[in-house]
């Protein structure tokens, strides 16, 4: 059964995932409700960037954060020359990764989920006195909000289950940049079957009942909003 | 009171160039063929496009005025809002939706309270509903309701009655009749429908391709209007009347105008108050001497203008009673029999009239 060590994994496993949902939800709706709302020609571009980790081999991604953040990077020596430490090897360093990582997984649905809501919705609002934020706050967000359910969920998930980032610029330290992907794959190549089974047969069951649970309130929203 | 509006508007192919100094009271109507920028124009005073160059100012409050940069967003306007296609907040019930435009509205400026409003728009029974089980004229009761809470300077209606069937039309139509007569507040409404116009307006504003070709309080435009009103399945004439006298035995009421009067049965409305009437043109005959001992108790003297052939049994004969126009449709064998003609005097016959 779990050991001691795997509880650690499994706790800085959900801190990364809880973490990297809190930063693209913060920074994420933002950026999808610009580029719903935005007739700006460079908005292709952006949407670009934001597929990108997508179709990326993830070592790539993370080859270059490595180099990025790395005590002679641009940021991890400017860091450094700061008094800080480079963010190689850290949990920050994950964290940053693995926003990037899962960017289009929390922008796209929210993208989307902004983009359904009419025009003419937010004319109402603003004919009855409520400005540009107002109307973000009270029209946009809770007509968004199966949107922005489906964002938090597949960022949680997809966090939980990265690997080549992770691989790159994570270093596989116990209780501080472990996750459950690396223990996974160190007790299959120390043949350690029974432990490897366990933890894939708990993130498979976690996974599933996650994805279940997003698609049933959906339905749930789908009834009262028709 | 005027509403001051300059505004050229280019879109692809379409301009909107109008320069007009309208009545800020009553409704004011702009009607013309589907295109011509009606819907335009009405955005622009909502501040949902932004013309230019553009100058508008409603009494002493200026909303744009390019030359300044002076921009006011809708949001700041204090206008009332229906769209022809009812848009209600689908996450709040009719009762949210209510509070969402009154809650944004300062104390001391609102001037309609929401008990009102529910009110005056037959909503009670409706506030604890969720806007997915709604009606079409439902949902526009609660959307002309929602911008009436934001106690508006000047209430912009764009075809309220369009996407409606056509007994919503008639109930919605009535709502805002009342609201006319309830509330001081100048309306602007956009229609197509030269019944509509007939109904509601008390000053028109005809538009073609973008411009304005007149303008003017009803009364005057009714002779431009009238290929529009000919255009309609139904003719029918909109006469209006002073309340004379209520006999409340016989449960009638009497109403007077130029051309004569008519009796029709109680309506609840103070002796002095002006009402519209519509007669159509099928429920009117024509007789060459005046009826005796017959059940039609409106019978007004007119001397015939034109004749038309409407259908090739029938002919649509337009008549003048002391200034107003009135319309009956008659068989052709009637008109010949009957010697119809213009000039001559006959006496029309009037079998029904609805409240406009």
């Amino acid at each position: 059964m779990l050991r001691a060590d795997d509880l650690v994994t499994i706790g800085v496993t959900a801190r990364l995932a809880a973490v990297t949902t809190l930063v693209l939800l913060a920074a994420g709706t933002p950026l999808a409700w610009w580029l719903a709302r935005t007739h700006w020609r460079g908005k292709v571009l952006v949407e670009a960037v934001v597929a990108l980790p997508l179709v990326l081999p993830p070592t790539v991604l993370g080859y270059y954060l490595l180099v990025c953040l790395g005590p002679h990077g641009a940021l991890g020596a400017t860091l450094e020359r700061f008094g800080g430490h480079h963010l190689a090897f850290s949990f920050a360093g994950l964290v940053i990764g693995s926003c990037l990582y899962s960017l289009p997984f929390a922008v796209q649905p929210m993208q989307a989920a902004f983009a359904a809501i009419g025009e003419r919705t937010f004319e109402m609002a603003a004919t009855v006195g409520a400005g540009p934020f107002d109307r973000f706050l009270t029209v946009a967000l809770p007509l968004a909000r199966r949107g922005i359910l489906t964002a938090c969920v597949l960022t949680f998930a997809h966090t939980v289950g990265e690997f080549g980032v992770v691989l790159m610029v994570g270093g596989n330290i116990p209780g501080s940049t472990r996750v459950l992907s690396m223990a996974i794959y160190d007790y299959a190549e120390a043949l350690d079957h029974g432990r490897a089974a366990a933890l894939s047969g708990g993130l498979l069951i976690f996974s599933m009942a996650l994805l279940i649970v997003v698609y049933a309130v959906n339905r749930r929203f789908e009834r009262i909003q028709v | 009171m005027s509403l001051r509006v300059r505004a050229k508007l280019v879109r692809d192919t379409f301009v909107l160039d109008v320069d007009l100094e309208l009545p800020a009271r009553g409704i004011v109507t702009l009607f013309g063929p589907s295109g011509c920028g009606k819907t335009t124009l009405l955005r622009c005073l909502a501040g949902l496009e932004r013309p230019e160059p553009g100058l508008i100012r409603l009494n002493g409050q200026l909303w744009q005025d390019s030359a300044a940069g002076c921009f006011v967003p809708p949001h700041r306007r204090g206008v009332g809002y229906v769209f022809q296609e009812p848009v209600v907040f689908p996450h709040l019930s009719v009762l949210g939706n209510l509070e969402y435009a009154h809650r944004r509205v300062p104390e001391a400026r609102r001037h309609v309270s929401l008990e009102r409003a529910v009110e005056l728009l037959g909503l009670p029974e409706l506030c604890d509903r969720a806007p997915a089980n709604l009606s079409g004229g439902q949902r526009q009761r609660v959307a002309i309701g929602r911008a009436l809470l934001t106690s508006p300077g000047l209430l912009l209606m764009d075809e309220p009655l369009a996407a409606l069937d056509l007994a919503s039309r008639a109930e919605i139509l009535t709502r805002v009749l009342e609201l006319r007569e309830e509330l001081d507040v100048p309306i602007v409404y956009v229609t197509h429908s030269g019944a509509e116009l007939a109904r509601v307006a008390d000053y028109v504003v005809l538009m073609e391709q973008g411009r304005v070709t007149h303008h003017g309080p009803l009364a005057e435009l009714i002779g431009r209007l009238e290929p529009f009103i000919l255009d309609q399945q139904d003719v029918e004439a909109v006469l209006e009347l002073t309340v004379d006298s209520h006999d409340d035995e016989l449960c009638s009421t009497h109403l007077t105008f130029a051309g004569g009067s008519l009796f029709v049965p109680r309506r609840q409305a103070p002796v002095g108050k002006r009402l519209r009437l519509v007669v159509r043109a099928r429920d009117v005959s024509l007789a060459l001497e005046p009826a005796k001992r017959t059940s039609i108790l409106n019978i007004l003297p007119c001397r015939i203008v034109s004749l038309s052939e409407r259908s090739p049994g029938e002919v649509l004969v337009r008549l003048d009673a002391a200034g107003t126009a009135l319309w009956s449709l008659v068989m052709r064998r009637s008109a010949l029999a009957l010697g119809l003609a213009p000039g001559v005097r006959v006496y029309a016959q009037i079998k029904a009239v609805s409240l406009a």
